[in-house]
């Protein structure tokens, strides 16, 4: 099998998602049952999303709220005038027959979220739950499934991007800031172990410097970002083993098995569809009026890709610094209450949480918690940047003060006045040290006079021991120097 | 006395009762017995005589029976859409229109007989035997709603509600001699009305009487938030008084009504009889053109199965009704589910209206239809600048004997000629008895249904013209 | 005109389940409808803008406000094969 980065230098994979968020109503699509998730299998079912004979549908004035919300987070153009449609197929989880889904006129189109172009949101509704429960001791046995009609009704968005990401990390970051954004509207609780977001990647190869695309496939079943980035992976791999073999690629659907890492063909198992689209006579055009949209707009919060911007803008914060903070939302959250009081620099502030402060706390082990989950309290790590970055304290004197805050939390002033760590404010105290310094080691003196600048060190290391590293080294090595005569 | 009782219009019952000469309970055992021993198979379920308690007696119905057509949801009653795929099916919940009448006072006393999910236009395609005309048994009651038309002339009810989506409440309200009223589309919730095309499909009444059918028209109408589509009338419906038709312009269309094919002369004269009529009764006839109009079955045709083929998708044997066994299979379980449960009418509609949608076919006919469907409207749009109503004979034939037709399904679809493109327009139409004529194959003379039609939520107008227009006519005829 | 084949294909989007004969006679009458259907075919339409709905309605919305399901028992009532609180079917061709 082809190697991934070899892959790449010959191949340039050209990837786009489609994917389905559940919305976080409080009820369904198109019925007031309420939404729910591993409850007892159908108690959020009534004739509607039954499909009983006679019902008829009603829409969700918030699911049109959310998605709107959604459309404009992704900079899109909303339709003045969208319609729903029928999506005709038989299947045990699909009660009507048909799925109501929009096709021609979608709710908002042309959108773009950090560099990659959206092609449409639309609204839907998802399916019901099917479960396999082994045979049913029918004649040919071959099984039978339960169905769960809770599910079923779900109000979904349907985002679908254009082919604009090139690897499969660059697929899973982005998914990543996607929801993000959607979390940060309260669209969706957007987990995809949950299925409250699902992702598919329509996946093809070109060789590098082409413009034109090869034949792309479907991966599906991918619930987790780890699946989504190795199912990609595993799929480019496939592909350009397939075009070194002189092979052509086959247009098809993949299901993605994170167990055996393999990707096996849908196709075989699907009968030729022809999903008979029409609009759906039973519901009536949604024209979001100026009204709608500016409230859309009002409920949106400062989303990452904004924070960013604004991060790197005003307050000078690095790309690397300000994309790790800003699409993150709890760890923004908790920079922005770190740089309220003002007691340091943005930028000192920033480097602080994602340097230092992350450092540690891997180190201890926190679970992946990170700063926002931590004992460490925002201003106290601002304070503590403040101390460093006015020279009351020296940086080692620094580190103590963050190991003692990441093990019990705290007011670093408090714990520099307990520990002693304060800067040395009269040198005296200091030309003592250094004196007692080359009292004790006559022989390291006597080498530094010599010209051996190296021997410096132990002498350094004795004033450094003495004052419990209060003092600041830059400071040492200059009054030793100065003492044995080699300024 | 029983007899007697079932010969009241609703409105004498409804006065009758108000002044105490009459009790409600006693009118509902009239019925309910009287339908226990039918013989036209026109109720597919019947009310227990005595069951009165079925609904309090007030209201402004004030516990008068009302018969409904079996398309209707009726919570905990048997309710099969004239199909075998539902039998035995009770419903968990009740259709609006239902249960407007019943807050209004009125009292279920059965469920008539129809089309399997009303199609068809002789009440032969019922999964539960025919339909037999009261006039002559050995003639169709029209259809779809045909049980409530032969219940309704048969005396078998007071009045009775029906749906109607090229013709189904009009036509067999003509066959039957009764009134039938179409309203206009949204003016009554579909909610709980088996959808066969929805677009199209539209509640109301059938009665003896115009005045009855605006009581029951009142009584149902309105928004219904169940119902995306549903608006109800603005400014309501006014109960008819007018007694002539000074000052109206009625409106012939003869592109349309004198090209129709298959016309029985005593259709036509009955016709030209009733032009007549309105004149006598001051009202105007004005020429008016409705050029696309007899492009309406090919459109209806199309527009109609298509969107049944979506709605009885879900007749799939999973959650409700019949289920087949399919060895285990779910698509054999699928197939021979809906197979066995449905009849040949719906299976070949379903089949037209895929074929219609299936790709390569969708413009040049479901697309189409929906071109012809906007030059209907606009038709009517245009025809209304110049009228304020239009008249056609509503049905190009009397009833027709039993199976003269049923080899013949485009034939059949035919008899839809002049009632299709009022539903195409979704404007209000009534049918109200013109007279009697001799069939074309001779014998008995047999109900002839005069149509007029008012531009959308017009109904008041509609039904005040009809009522006055009713009068002049004079028809006495019963079966 | 519509053939044999293309009945077939129709029968399976629609799920039914058509014998021989049945396949015949379909053919033959929806070949006699399509013919006079394919009248609107003569019809100048160009420009003429698609009527799906009569009602001139938009944005006809619910409030997110729950309703009460039905029991399961009574959803389930009907059912052809109720299991374990569930729509029993036979599995999809896996
Ligand atoms: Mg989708
Ligand atoms: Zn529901």
């Amino acid at each position: 099998m082809a190697r991934g980065a070899a892959v790449l230098e010959r191949y340039e994979p050209v990837i786009g998602l489609e994917i389905h968020v559940q919305l976080q109503t409080r009820t369904k699509m198109f019925c007031g049952c309420e939404l729910s998730f591993g409850d007892e299998p159908n108690v959020h079912t009534c004739p509607i999303c039954l499909g009983h004979p006679g019902t008829l549908p009603v829409t969700n004035e918030q699911a049109i709220k959310f998605a709107l919300e959604i459309a404009l987070a992704l900079r899109c153009e909303i339709a003045p005038r969208s319609i729903f449609h029928r999506k005709n197929y038989f299947y045990p989880d699909l009660p009507k027959g048909y799925q109501i889904s929009q096709y021609d006129i979608p709710l908002a189109s042309d959108g773009e979220l950090a560099g990659v172009r959206i092609h449409r949101v639309h609204l839907e509704e998802d399916a019901a739950k099917l479960s396999h429960v082994g045979a049913s001791g029918r004649i040919h046995g071959s099984g039978a499934s339960l169905v769960d009609f809770n599910r079923g009704g779900t109000p979904l968005v349907e985002i679908v991007t254009e082919p604009d990401l090139r690897d499969a990390a660059a697929a899973r970051s982005w998914l990543q800031l996607l929801r993000t954004t959607i979390r940060q509207i309260g669209a969706s609780d957007v987990n995809m172990e949950e299925g409250s977001l699902r992702c598919d990647a329509n996946v093809s190869l070109r060789p590098v410097g082409r413009d034109e695309l090869g034949t792309k496939t479907e991966l599906k079943n991918m619930n987790s970002f780890r699946f989504l980035e190795r199912g990609i992976e595993a799929e480019i791999a496939r592909q350009a083993g397939m075009l070194d073999a002189g092979e052509a690629v086959a247009q098809d659907t993949l299901h993605f098995d994170p167990r055996a890492g393999s990707l096996t063909s849908l196709r075989s198992k699907e009968y030729a569809h022809d999903y008979r689209y029409f609009p759906e006579p039973d519901l009536v055009p949604v024209a979001p009026t100026e009204e709608m949209i500016a409230a859309a707009r009002a409920a949106l919060p400062e989303l990452p890709a904004d924070r960013r911007r604004r991060y790197e803008s005003e307050l000078g914060l690095s790309e690397k610094v300000a994309t790790q903070l800003a699409f993150d939302a709890d760890l923004a959250g908790y920079f922005e209450r770190a740089i309220a009081p003002g007691s340091a620099e943005p930028v000192t502030v920033a480097n602080w949480i994602t340097g230092e402060l992350a450092a540690r706390l891997r180190e201890a082990g926190d679970g992946g918690a990170g700063p926002a989950g931590s004992r460490v309290e925002p201003e106290a790590i601002a304070a503590l940047a403040g101390m460093v970055e006015r020279k009351e304290i020296s940086t080692g004197a620094g580190r103590r003060v963050l190991a003692v805050l990441v093990a019990e939390g705290g007011d670093p002033a408090t714990i520099v006045e307990r520990e002693g760590l304060g800067g040395m404010d009269d040198s005296g105290e200091l030309e003592a040290a250094v004196a007692a310094a080359i009292e004790a080691d006559p022989a390291a003196a006597e080498r530094v006079r010599e010209g051996n600048v190296k021997a410096i060190g132990p002498l350094v290391g004795h004033v450094m021991r003495e004052t419990k590293g209060r003092a600041d080294g830059g400071e040492v090595t200059r009054l030793i120097r100065e003492r044995l005569g080699v300024g | 006395m029983s007899a007697e009782l079932r010969e009241l219009t609703a409105a004498d019952a409804l006065g009758r009762i108000e002044s105490g000469e009459l009790s409600p309970d006693e009118l509902f055992d009239a019925h309910a017995e009287a339908i226990a021993g039918e013989e036209l198979n026109a109720y597919l379920w019947r009310a227990e005589p005595g069951a009165a308690a079925n609904g309090a007696a007030d209201g402004p119905l004030r516990g008068v029976p009302v018969a409904v057509k079996d398309l209707f949801c009726t919570e905990g009653i048997a309710t099969t859409a004239g199909s075998r795929i539902l039998e035995g099916y009770r419903p968990p919940y009740t259709a609006t229109a239902v249960e407007r009448l019943t807050a209004a006072g009125a009292r279920v006393v059965g469920k008539t007989n129809m089309d399997e999910f009303a199609m068809g236009s002789s009440n032969e395609n019922s999964g539960y035997g025919p339909v037999l005309n009261p006039w002559d048994r050995s003639r169709v009651p029209g259809g779809s709603s045909g049980g409530s038309a032969a219940a309704v002339a048969g005396r078998l009810t007071p009045w009775a509600i029906g749906t109607d989506t090229g013709g189904s409440i009009r036509q067999p309200a003509a066959l039957c001699g009764i009134v039938g009223l179409k309203p206009t589309y949204g003016a009554i919730s579909r909610y709980g009305m088996v959808a066969f095309a929805s677009s199209l499909d539209q509640c109301g009444p059938l009665t003896r009487t115009v005045a009855d059918a605006a009581i029951l028209l009142r009584a149902m109408e309105g928004r219904d938030p169940c119902d995306s589509t549903s608006v109800g009338i603005p400014g309501g419906v006014e109960l008819p008084s007018r007694t002539d038709l000074a000052g109206l312009r009625l409106g012939v269309a003869r592109d349309f009504s004198h090209h129709a094919e298959g016309v029985e002369p005593g259709v036509a004269e009955a016709f030209e009889r009733a032009l007549e009529t309105i004149a006598e009764a001051g009202g105007e006839i004005v020429d008016v053109e409705l050029p696309h109009a007899s492009h309406g079955i090919s459109a209806y045709y199309v527009i109609a199965p298509a969107e049944a083929s979506a709605n009885l998708a879900r007749y799939d044997g999973v959650r409700f009704g019949l289920r087949a066994d399919g060895d285990g299979d779910l698509v054999t379980m699928y197939e021979r589910t809906r197979s066995e449960g449905f009849g040949a009418e719906v299976k070949r509609r379903i089949m037209l209206g895929t074929y219609a949608l299936s790709s390569g076919y969708y413009d040049a006919y479901y697309g189409r239809a929906q071109r012809v469907r906007t030059r209907i409207v606009e038709d009517f749009a245009r025809a209304f600048e110049v009228c304020d109503l239009i008249v056609t004979p509503t049905s190009p034939s009397v009833a027709f004997e039993l199976g003269a037709k049923a080899a013949d399904p485009l034939a059949m679809y035919l008899s839809d000629y002049f009632t299709v493109p009022m539903s195409l327009a979704g404007i209000p139409a009534i049918s109200i008895p013109a007279g009697l004529a001799e069939p074309a194959g001779g014998g008995p003379e047999l109900p002839v249904g005069l149509q007029v039609a008012a531009p959308a939520f017009a109904e008041t107008l509609l039904l005040d013209a009809a009522h006055a227009l009713e009068g002049a006519i004079g028809f006495e005829g019963k079966p | 005109m519509i053939d044999r084949e293309q009945v077939l294909h129709v029968a399976r989007l629609a799920r039914l389940e058509l014998s021989g004969e049945e396949v015949e006679r379909m053919s033959s009458e929806l070949s006699g409808i399509l013919d006079h259907v394919e009248r609107i075919g003569e019809l100048d339409l160009d420009g003429v803008e698609p009527t799906s709905h009569v009602v001139a309605l938009e944005n006809v919305l619910r409030p997110d406000e729950p309703r009460p399901s039905l029991p399961r028992d009574r959803a389930l009532e009907g059912a052809p094969d109720p299991s374990e609180g569930s729509f029993r079917v036979p599995s999809p061709a896996a």
